[in-house]
């Protein structure tokens, strides 16, 4: 019996550089969902986890080790693989493959976002560290500063193809403009 | 023709109906023309007239062109508001064959037929010519530009910004306000329509802080540019103010310059903490008989565009007003060098000074003469009656402050008597304020203090510190006017130059009972035309109020609605076009899919295959009955990883469940899967599906395609809203898994060849689940089936989807079987009475699918109580059943309705409708699902199916859903 | 329109689904009578002024929220976290 093949959500679509700007698809490693039960000790979670659990609009750990806020009582650990004991607390999730993710680098990742996302993505509003779950044009996104001059935006695996169209419209769009 | 040359850029060749013309870098089509002589710049709307251009803004109602050729073409823009560039091509509208012998200008002459409520009461009847002929006829007479009929080949772009302070106007108090503002450190957005920030100053001769009005706008612009927390956006709109601060604006991007890579325009959502508008105000002119002559003209824009462009309207310039400020029009121009031919003003006592030119105090001008252009003006003064020649004449009635933004939360302005104009009421939106001349305050010194003082009380209201600036020496004369909106006389006098309506249009409107003004505007158009009646609509409500004897006041406004000027739709839509639409969503399988030559369908945003065709098939049917005997015969592969799929953990995962799910889900074991139901809390059903326990506190639910949103929703809904107090979570595993139907009696031998360990019907029998390894990978087992047939669902990781669909397919084609789209599944779920969406659409109940023992006695849920209701459980409710053609004719089709035979075919005889219908290669005939009344009790009796959009009658035998292995033998063996 | 999510802060209209009356927190128990579930599933006032509503931040962060808000201004009042309202009414 032979092995699957494995393709990443966006094979065949990424990298694009426009205008001094880069979407390259980023793997981040394990993607799980964590989302602590009603009344579960927090401090058992984040023992677990090796991360306090971020507030809401936050991220906290690092590349390889991050701990992204994803909505109500929800959080996406990534590159790590939790502790198993974390089950008795948490739901725990894979959703490794549940998600297109990209990064968008360079200057002025902002005024592209401006174009898809209603929210002020502006770095004295959504500095290094903060994560918002919000639209990006008509799809669900999940976006965080990871640097000053990086995106991370995840939007579900199946839009990839969408995703790829709408950054790149924006790009073109604010390239154009010089 | 251009009398100055000063700060004008480079020369620029453009063309206008063919004629090639030169302007300079700077100008507006409008001020490029004026400089060239030419004042024919379009036809009135309706009876063709001849129009030049009146305003030197975005308010214009009379220079329309279309820029552009071919799918680039524009109509309908304003000559006033367009820059021009080298090759820019610009032509007149609303003429033919040309503009100055346009032959549809005989409607002028028809004019006393053509008044006000002409089309309401001459095309009633007959009532099917309207449609055939009149409209044509009319739409064809009148008519602005014309779109291309291409496909509009120009980008648009859209954005989100946000600011704590939106400054819309940049004239002396918006600069005022952004500096004050920006200066206390608040993020700021400048917004200004024109293409240069400065609003009048740039048009007006005077002083501010000791130096020249431009400069001083120049400098404070210059000095704004310079700093981080402000934004400047010149060409922009801000064309609606809306809820909660926020602001539609309108860039125009690429307008002024050939063609580009770069969007056009950009419609701006701005959110601001606060606003402060300093939008100015818009001159209006004084109706009298043919004042819409080429050369007649706004006093302000004839002054803009002497200063501004350096620009004379005409050679013999004479000045009409009713205040002081037309008084600068004549200064201006006399010592530009331009000969004044008088200044006409109505006031006796106007104080004038000692001026080198005609002055007529207390006199109207009641007339005019020239063809195509202004010639002379008819003035009269007591009993005496005078002409004067002039090629231009300079018209002022006062000043409207711009409050229309004000007004686009509901709010309604109030009349200031001694400016005899509306003005805002604070708090019409809240956190906007209005400051300088949209505020009734019209001198500069005025506009500067209230800037910076409401950009002040912003920044307080924000919780910062504004430090109150030093303002500079400016402008501060009163403002004087005597009203006066029409001068008496027999004509027409003109008030809505773009819908062509007159004093006497008004009057009629008023005489026949059209006395409210939302009634007089419908009636007559007045204000209704792409210029939203902006220099026209104050004067005509001036005149109704006068007819009906009442006050302005009371007469009051129409309403003021975004946008403020006209939006291209594309610019509204900009990114929604093509594949911005929405979203499309690809699953694993779809590059194979779309390389085997399937047709995709829409399944909600996902894509889906229709069918796979195989060579020598030419109907879809063909391809569908050889897949939908993959299944029956051997084995079928189907992508339903578009199912949506939600994994559910915690204490009270089954606790949940029992609640949202008809049927008892905490008992279920661990390792099997049950169907269930799921109503909305009226007893309806909204979705079915099965829930799998993949441990014990473990499930993972599935939903349709169609609902998978909407289930996930509720359970967010029941979770947050009803129980909060549950321990259990849950998420979308949709996207997780690729998950793959393998369906027919080869499926488990097909299975076995790629499952790590091998499974037996024992070991995992029809409704057992659990993980297993799938070629090394740790995927997911489902014995599940919508076929009927021996079937599993098996899913893993999505990485390796697109590898396991290609090998699926690969072995199922060994076995002589492959994959099916959507149709075969189709067929196969009708050939069992399984349901859909098209069954469970919203009105149907647990009772009406003949599910009602699904409906667990233990325990409440959802819906349970309502579906109770007597009228949910009548046995004469439409039921669901299986419909066979028995007569001659077999074509069943979805959404005829059901008639007992020898019954008419009307509503009063409905006994229900069809819901599903298919070709079963199994039965050998046309299949049908459907909905009667009192269907299970009806098995065997003979109904007719009409469809009256088909023109099909058909006799058809009601029998029980389930067509195919009604025992279920095949799904367990 | 912008509404103030608990959670994300204030937000464009866009990002928030819909449902109705906050009555919905109120769910009578399976015996409460046919009026009590008739007026839970069907009564609505529809008053030019004041609302409790539900609202969902669907495209955010997904909680639902009581929505305090003028239908003839459109001003919002407050806004709540749903769980926490329920709570609250100590169901």
């Amino acid at each position: 019996m032979g092995k699957l093949e494995r393709i990443s959500p966006c094979a065949g679509l990424l990298p694009v550089s426009i205008g001094g700007l880069t979407v390259s698809e980023i793997d981040v490693g394990q993607i799980t969902s964590v989302t602590p039960f009603e009344g579960a000790a927090r401090a058992a979670i984040d023992r677990a986890i090796g991360l306090p659990f971020p507030a809401p609009g936050q991220t906290t750990g690092d590349a390889g080790h991050r701990l992204v806020w994803m909505g109500q009582g929800e959080g996406f650990l990534l590159g790590a693989v939790p502790d198993p004991n974390l089950g008795a607390y948490a739901a725990v999730v894979d959703q490794s493959d549940a998600w297109a993710v990209v990064a968008l680098t360079g200057a002025g990742g902002a005024d592209v976002l401006a174009r898809l996302v209603p929210v002020d993505m502006r770095l004295r509003a959504f500095p290094v560290g903060a994560t918002v779950r919000s639209q990006l044009g008509h799809m669900n996104a999940s976006i965080t500063r990871t640097e000053e001059d990086t995106f991370m935006i995840a939007v579900f695996r199946s839009m990839a193809v969408t995703l790829v169209h709408e950054l790149t419209t924006a790009l073109e769009a604010v390239a154009a403009r010089g | 023709m251009r009398v100055s040359e000063k700060g004008l850029g480079a020369q620029i060749g453009f063309r206008f109906d063919g004629v090639a013309y030169t302007g300079r870098a700077g100008d507006t089509v409008a001020s490029a023309l004026l400089a060239n002589g030419v004042r024919l710049m379009g036809r009135s709307f309706k009876y063709h007239r001849p129009r030049g251009v009146f305003s030197a803004g975005s308010e214009e109602p009379n220079a329309l062109v279309t820029i552009g050729t071919g799918a680039r073409s524009e109509p309908n823009v304003r000559a006033t508001v367009q820059e021009i560039y080298e090759g820019l091509e610009v032509r007149s509208q609303s003429a033919w064959p040309s503009l100055k012998f346009d032959v549809m200008a005989v409607n002028d002459l028809a004019a006393p037929f053509l008044g006000a409520g002409f089309y309401y009461k001459t095309f009633m009847w007959p009532k099917a010519f309207w449609e055939k002929l009149y409209e044509p006829v009319i739409r064809r007479a009148a008519g602005l530009g014309s779109l291309s009929g291409q496909h509009n080949a120009d980008t648009y772009d859209r954005a989100f910004a946000f600011c704590d302070l939106l400054v819309v106007g940049s004239g002396p108090a918006g600069l005022m306000a952004a500096t004050v503002a920006a200066d206390a450190g608040l993020d700021v957005i400048l917004c200004d329509e024109d293409t240069a920030m400065g609003g009048r100053l740039l048009a007006e001769i005077e002083d501010i802080g000791g130096g020249t009005a431009a400069d001083w706008a120049a400098a404070q612009v210059a000095r704004l540019a310079a700093m981080p927390n402000v934004r400047l956006m010149t060409r922009t709109t801000v064309t609606g103010a809306y809820d909660g601060g926020v602001y539609g604006a309108l860039e125009r991007v690429t307008h002024h310059v050939p063609r580009s890579a770069a969007p056009l325009e950009c419609f701006w959502r701005i959110t601001a903490r606060r606003a402060v508008l300093c939008a100015g105000a818009l001159e209006r002119p004084i109706a009298f008989e043919n004042n819409d002559r080429p050369g007649i003209m706004m006093a302000g824009a004839v002054r803009a565009y002497l200063n501004r462009w350096g620009v004379t309207a005409g050679k013999l310039v004479a000045v009409f007003g009713n205040n002081d400020d037309a008084h600068r029009t004549a200064r201006d121009l006399h010592a530009a060098g331009v000969a004044v031919a008088a200044l006409i003003d109505s006031r006796a006592d106007a104080e004038v000074g000692d001026v080198p030119y005609p002055v007529h105090l207390g006199a109207q001008v009641c007339g005019s003469s020239g063809r195509l252009g202004l010639t002379g003006i008819k003035v009269r003064q007591g009993d005496a009656q005078i002409d004067i020649a002039a090629d231009c004449l300079a018209v002022s009635g006062g000043w409207n402050p711009t409050v229309h933004l004000t007004c686009h939360m509901n709010g309604r302005p109030a009349w200031r008597e001694d400016i005899a104009a509306f003005v805002p009421v604070p708090d019409m939106v809240p956190g906007l304020e209005a400051a300088g001349a949209c505020n009734g305050a019209f001198s500069t010194a005025a506009c500067l203090a209230e800037g910076a003082a409401a950009a002040s009380r912003a920044v307080e209201a924000l919780g910062g510190e504004a430090t109150a600036p030093a303002l500079p020496e400016a402008e501060d004369r009163a403002y004087r006017l005597s009203p006066l909106w029409a001068v008496a006389g027999k004509g027409r006098a003109w008030l809505d130059f773009q819908n062509d309506v007159s004093v006497k249009d008004v009057k009629q409107a008023a005489v026949e009972n059209f006395r409210s003004v939302e009634h007089m505007k419908r009636y007559t158009t007045q204000g209704m035309a792409t210029d939203q009646g902006k220099n026209s609509n104050v004067g005509a409500l001036a005149v109704l109020a006068d007819a009906t004897g009442r006050g302005i006041p009371e007469t009051g406004t129409t309403t003021f609605r975004p946008p403020y000027s006209p939006i291209a739709i594309a610019a509204l839509g900009a990114g929604a076009q093509g594949k911005g639409f929405a979203p499309q969503r690809f699953t694993t399988s779809h590059q194979q899919t779309i390389e085997m030559g399937a047709p995709m369908i829409e399944a909600g945003l996902w894509y889906r295959p229709s069918y796979f065709p195989r060579a020598g098939e030419t109907t879809w049917r063909q391809s569908c009955d050889r897949e939908v005997g993959y299944v029956r015969q051997t084995v079928g592969v189907c992508d339903v990883s578009t199912l949506g799929k939600i994994d559910i953990q915690g204490p009270d995962a089954g606790k949940l469940l029992d609640f949202v799910y008809t049927g008892m889900f905490s008992t279920l074991k661990v390792g099997r899967v049950r169907y269930g139901l799921m109503l909305r809390e009226d007893g309806t059903v909204m979705d079915d599906g099965t829930c799998a326990r993949m441990g014990p506190e473990h499930f993972v639910m599935t939903t349709t395609t169609a609902a998978a949103g909407e289930v996930m929703r509720h359970l967010e809904f029941v979770t947050q809203a009803l129980h909060p107090d549950w321990a259990v979570a849950f998420t979308s595993v949709t996207e997780q898994w690729a998950q793959f139907a393998v369906a027919g009696p080869k499926s488990l031998e097909l299975l076995n060849g790629v499952l790590d360990t091998p499974v037996d019907n024992d070991s995992w029998p029809f409704m057992a689940c659990g993980e297993v390894g799938v070629m090394g990978v740790a995927g997911r087992l489902f014995r599940i089936s919508f076929s009927g047939e021996h079937a599993y669902e098996v899913a893993v990781p999505a990485r390796y989807g697109a590898a396991l669909f290609a090998e699926l397919v690969r072995r199922a084609e060994a076995k002589e079987g492959g994959a099916y789209g959507m149709e075969a599944l189709n067929v196969l779920r009708i050939e069992k009475g399984h349901i859909t969406h098209s069954e469970i659409h919203g009105r149907v109940t647990a009772f009406d699918v003949c599910m009602e023992r699904m409906v667990s006695d233990k325990k409440d849920c959802i819906g349970k109580v309502m579906a109770a209701r007597d009228g949910l459980v009548d046995p004469m409710r439409e039921r669901l059943v299986g419909l066979r053609p028995v007569g001659a004719v077999k074509q069943l089709s979805a959404g005829a309705h059901i008639f007992e035979t020898g019954a008419a075919h009307v509503h009063a005889n409905d006994q229900g409708y069809v819901t599903s219908v298919c070709y079963s290669p199994d039965m050998g005939t046309m299949i049908g699902l459907g909905f009667v009344k009192n269907g299970p009790a009806r098995m065997g009796e003979r109904m007719i199916v009409r469809d009256h959009v088909r023109d099909l009658t058909v006799e058809v035998e009601i029998c029980s859903p389930v067509f195919v292995d009604p025992e279920g033998g095949r799904l367990r063996g | 329109m912008r509404i103030n999510c608990p959670l994300c802060g204030e937000r464009d209209r866009r990002e928030f689904y819909y449902k109705g009356a906050a009555v919905a927190l109120a769910r009578p128990g399976r015996d409460a009578g046919a009026q009590a579930w008739d007026e839970y599933v069907h009564l609505r006032e529809n008053p030019a002024g004041k609302t409790h509503d539900l609202w969902q931040h669907e495209a955010g962060c997904g909680a639902w929220i009581v929505v305090v808000r003028n239908t003839v201004t459109h001003e919002v009042y407050e806004t709540a976290l749903a769980a926490d309202v329920k709570r609250s009414m100590g169901a």
